[in-house]
């Protein structure tokens, strides 16, 4: 089967497997960012938005895309532009291997898109479906919250 | 006091420069392991086992063969038969060569039976039903004291196994080392106490699972990709295992998802260049989160009985230590790990004249248990500073003023560094560096220690404490790994840094970086670094034993000298004055009488196309002839609800002598990190077995590791110290944070309470059953 989608900004139209994850799908067409660490949607490392919500890849079907727009952490910003999101994941020294990093930036960008002044507790519970081993997330919680800063201050886009 | 001096002019090191595989990460460029799409590629899938025990009579693959889209089924009736461990450690391994790519029998549910690989996973996956097996199933045990028991089960009755301490008995490898008379050590001690302490199987978790991409090369070479912590180890025992030659394999490790130690184990890297070989295609493997949690590596599960004799001032007289290790089903890091729960606990009380360590690691049938983050360290501290805790109560003396009377000092030693080693013994070593001390006062500062241990508080159903406990780890294997760095110069004043040490997402080729940045006056942003790819860079362990900073650093920081020496040489024939009176700094070479300067491009260029043509370059090895300990204090504050159980972390401090942090936010995240991953220790982590050994909790809902919202509010605090052997003073921070939390937690529990926890985790359902037995 076919579908259209719009992701990161494109139109697609593409050949999708019977019972495909999204998180399938879009590593297929090569987001790489999108990563597997369970499959069952209890770690959060697959995260994506659709539609500006942050949901698990791997627990969604890639037909339920059709007709929406699908955003990966490839359509947030690149490394010769990144966005402030990520700029504060490196300045508050918040990734470690990088593997919950992508899923943890885009839920932090629904977080930040809703509430631009959270406090730590709140982003603490926006986070708490993304599973990170090794930073024990203060410094995360510290990234979004520069983030949000940044937001208020107007450099955001 | 000059080199004081001087390394306080320090430009890059001691910053928090940006990672420098950071913009890479934050942007989720397809570095990783399984970022690579190559045509052809098959997915392999391995059959694993239902039985605990059992001999494998027979297997049927010829259904499985004939579903269209299998390549290749590979068992023990069509591969070579050759003993190996999967314990990626330096060779010859100190773990028993008990293992095999596939055995005639099997030694716990999910041991591997088959392995299959085909057009697509659901082929795989169908060709994996198909197989028939028939077993014959043995009787199992799934604990040390069934494992020991006269005429129980011989898990190891294979002839071929080497390395084993006693098969007969399932003992994979046992310990006894005496110092001193430790019976009259307690005979002439004053006051005497006892705690057995037990770990059940925790698992690292690393959210990026183990995978693995084996392809060929243009020359048909095979290339293992994969996700691992011990590239040059994966290399050396896939050729074993696989009979090849070595030259005919390359290890490339991209950016990794996390290991904690269990990615220094061999554990698909082998099946996959099997299966590559056989179908002479690419072939991707990757565990499931189940089969991570099963078939990869898991924390030993252990009791530690430690007994502790003290003089009525606090000194210690006599230490008993006797571990009982659980190694599962393969003795993968056995010796060593049990080794660690005496090496690396008992020289931090080193006042002790009598010491006892002894201990065997058991075989069940289990999961494999492996190297992870504090290896065996973490189960000693556990029963260790639990019985501080206590000793300190019997004594009447604060639980701070015990350890600052019994901790080691700089200018110490203690007999046990020369009595164990790595598998063997070890090497007399003198502590130089040791701020303890110092972090006891801060944490204690911190957490307010003296205000709230004077008083418990309690409302209404929730009782509070603080607790503490001590810990220290090492920076490396002494005398046995080696690490190599080569640097090469770019015409432009630029470098090339080729590392072998593995970033496993420590952010170790940042730190790497700064070292070499800081010896040749440029900036980290003029240093490409790449590691940890057996063809292109040179040796290095890989990332284990707290080494990395420490040992491959050294290297580093030998290979960038001598890079140093080379420019300001041709730098010398260009100012026309003698090297010794030039300086290399901010991209110059400068004459420090004259002024004079040249910039590292015209070096660069001269030394590449002028005058004496030559590749300014430098490798340098260095092997730790010691290994200096990190040291840290943990303090935390809890709550606990009397009615339900459930235990309440709501704060933790540390403080944490790591030498001089080369990047103080990476070993703040290393501290902060393996902190989160004790706490888990100690409230939620356990994997639970079926009485036919099956894991019942193999999955991220049921096994619970710290969210966010688990986490309590940590401080962590670098307390300064110089470390002379250290590059730049530094020493290891990645595995000592990991050994505070039980204990200290269990103290803080006590504290509030009344009840000691001596079994992880504290749940609800233990902590309640606890506070009714002895509340």
């Amino acid at each position: 089967m076919k579908i259209y989608f719009e992701l990161n900004g494109e139109q697609q139209y593409v050949d999708i497997e019977p019972g495909e994850s999204l998180l399938s799908l879009l590593r297929r067409l090569g987001m790489k960012s999108v990563k597997q660490g369970c499959n069952t949607g209890d770690c959060g490392a697959c995260t994506v938005l659709v539609d500006g919500r942050a949901v698990r890849s791997c627990i969604t079907f890639a037909a339920k895309v059709r007709g929406r727009r699908v955003t990966t952490l490839e359509g947030l910003g690149s490394p010769g532009d990144l966005h402030p999101l990520q700029e504060a994941f490196l300045e508050a020294g918040a990734v470690q291997c990088g593997f919950c990093t992508p899923g943890m930036i885009l839920t932090a960008y629904e977080l930040l898109s809703k509430n631009d002044n959270p406090t730590p507790e709140e982003v603490r519970a926006a986070i708490s479906g993304n599973l990170c081993r090794c930073t024990g997330y203060r410094k995360i919680v510290d990234a979004i919250l520069l983030a949000a800063k940044w937001k208020r201050e107007g450099r955001w886009r | 006091m000059e080199v004081v001096a001087e390394r306080k002019r320090t430009s890059v090191v001691g910053k928090n420069v940006r990672k420098v595989d950071g913009v890479v990460l934050v942007c989720g460029r397809p570095k990783f392991t399984l970022d690579v799409d190559l045509p052809g590629t098959l997915v392999g899938k391995i059959l694993h086992s239902p039985h605990a025990h059992a001999e494998i009579v027979s297997i049927d693959t010829s259904k499985a063969e004939a579903l269209p889209g299998v390549a290749c089924i590979l068992h023990h009736g069509n591969v070579e038969r050759i003993p190996y461990t999967t314990a990626g450690q330096g060779w010859p391994e100190p773990s028993p060569y008990d293992s095999f790519l596939f055995d005639r029998k099997v030694r716990f549910v999910g041991d591997r039976v088959a392995a299959v690989a085909a057009e697509s996973e659901e082929v795989a996956e169908e060709a994996l039903r198909l197989i028939r097996v028939e077993y014959k199933v043995l009787p199992a045990v799934f604990s040390p004291e069934e494992a020991l028991a006269d005429g129980a089960p011989v898990i190891h009755d294979e002839e071929d196994a080497t390395g084993i301490h006693d098969a007969q008995h399932n003992i994979a490898a046992a310990v006894d080392i005496p110092v001193g008379d430790i019976e009259r050590g307690f005979s002439e001690s004053d006051v005497v106490v006892e705690a057995t302490c037990e770990i059940p199987y925790s698992q690292h978790t690393p959210i990026e699972p183990h995978c693995t991409v084996a392809y060929f090369d243009e020359e048909g070479r095979l290339v293992i990709r994969t996700s691992t912590q011990v590239p040059f180890h994966v290399r050396r025992i896939v050729a074993r295992a696989l009979g090849l030659p070595m030259e005919r394999i390359r290890v490339i490790k991209p950016r990794i998802g996390g290991g904690f130690g269990t990615k220094q184990e061999i554990v698909l890297e082998d099946v996959a260049a099997a299966l590559a070989l056989r179908t002479g295609r690419p072939v991707v493997m990757v565990y499931t989160r189940e089969e991570e949690f099963v078939c990869a590596r898991t924390r030993h599960p252990m009791r530690v009985r430690v007994k502790l004799g003290a003089k009525k001032d606090g000194t210690l007289h006599a230490i008993e230590m006797e571990a009982t290790s659980n190694t599962g089903a393969y003795g993968a890091h056995a010796l060593t790990v049990l080794s660690n729960v005496g090496s690396k606990t008992l020289p931090l009380y080193n006042k002790a004249p009598h010491l006892h360590f002894h201990g065997k690691a058991v075989y069940t049938n289990l999961p494999v248990a492996g190297a992870y983050r504090g290896y065996g360290a973490t189960q000693g501290y556990f029963a260790l500073e639990v019985a501080m805790d206590e000793l300190a109560e019997r004594l009447g003396m604060d639980p701070i003023e015990l350890r600052l009377k019994n901790h080691i000092r700089a200018g110490e030693t203690s007999p046990i560094f020369e009595k164990i080693g790595e598998g063997r013994e070890g090497k007399p070593m003198v502590v130089r560096s040791c701020a303890l001390e110092e972090c006891l006062k801060v944490g204690a500062e911190r957490i307010g220690w003296y205000e709230k241990r004077s008083r418990r508080r309690r409302e209404g159903r929730w009782a509070y404490g603080v607790g503490m406990a001590c810990a220290m780890q090492g920076s490396g294997i002494t005398g046995i790994d080696m690490g190599a760095a080569t640097i090469l110069m770019n015409e432009d004043g630029s470098f090339r840094l080729l590392v072998g040490a593995t970033d496993l997402g420590t952010g170790s080729d940042t730190i790497l970086a700064q070292i070499a940045a800081e010896v040749l006056g440029v900036p980290v942003e003029r240093i490409v670094v790449y590691s940890s790819d057996t063809d292109l860079t040179p040796f290095d362990v890989g990332a284990y034993a707290s080494s990395t900073t420490y040992v491959s650093g050294t290297a580093v920081l030998k290979a960038a000298e001598e890079v140093r020496r080379q420019i300001l040489e041709v730098a010398a024939g260009m100012l026309e004055e003698p090297p010794e009176d030039l300086e290399l700094s901010g991209e110059q070479v400068v004459s420090k009488k004259t002024g004079k300067s040249v910039s590292l491009s015209e070096v660069g260029h001269q030394a590449t196309y002028v005058v004496d043509q030559h590749q300014i370059a430098a490798t340098a090895s260095f092997v730790p002839p010691e290994s200096p300990p990190p040291f840290t204090a943990f303090f935390c504050e809890v709550a606990v609800d009397t009615e339900t159980g459930v235990v309440r972390v709501q704060r933790f401090v540390a403080a944490a002598d790591c030498g001089v942090p080369i990047h103080p936010k990476l070993a703040e995240g290393q501290l902060e990190g393996a902190i989160v991953q004790g706490i888990g220790h100690a409230l939620t982590e356990e994997l639970l077995f079926s009485d036919k050994g099956r894991c019942l909790n193999a999955n991220l809902f049921d096994y619970k590791i710290p969210s966010s919202l688990d986490v309590p509010h940590i401080e962590v605090v670098l307390v300064k110290s110089e470390e002379p052997t250290g590059p730049f003073g530094a020493k290891s921070i990645a595995e000592v944070g990991i050994n505070g939390p039980l204990p200290a937690i269990s103290n803080a529990i006590y504290h509030a309470v009344g009840v000691r926890l001596k079994r992880a985790p504290f749940t609800p359902e233990r902590v309640l059953a606890a506070l009714h037995r002895d509340g």
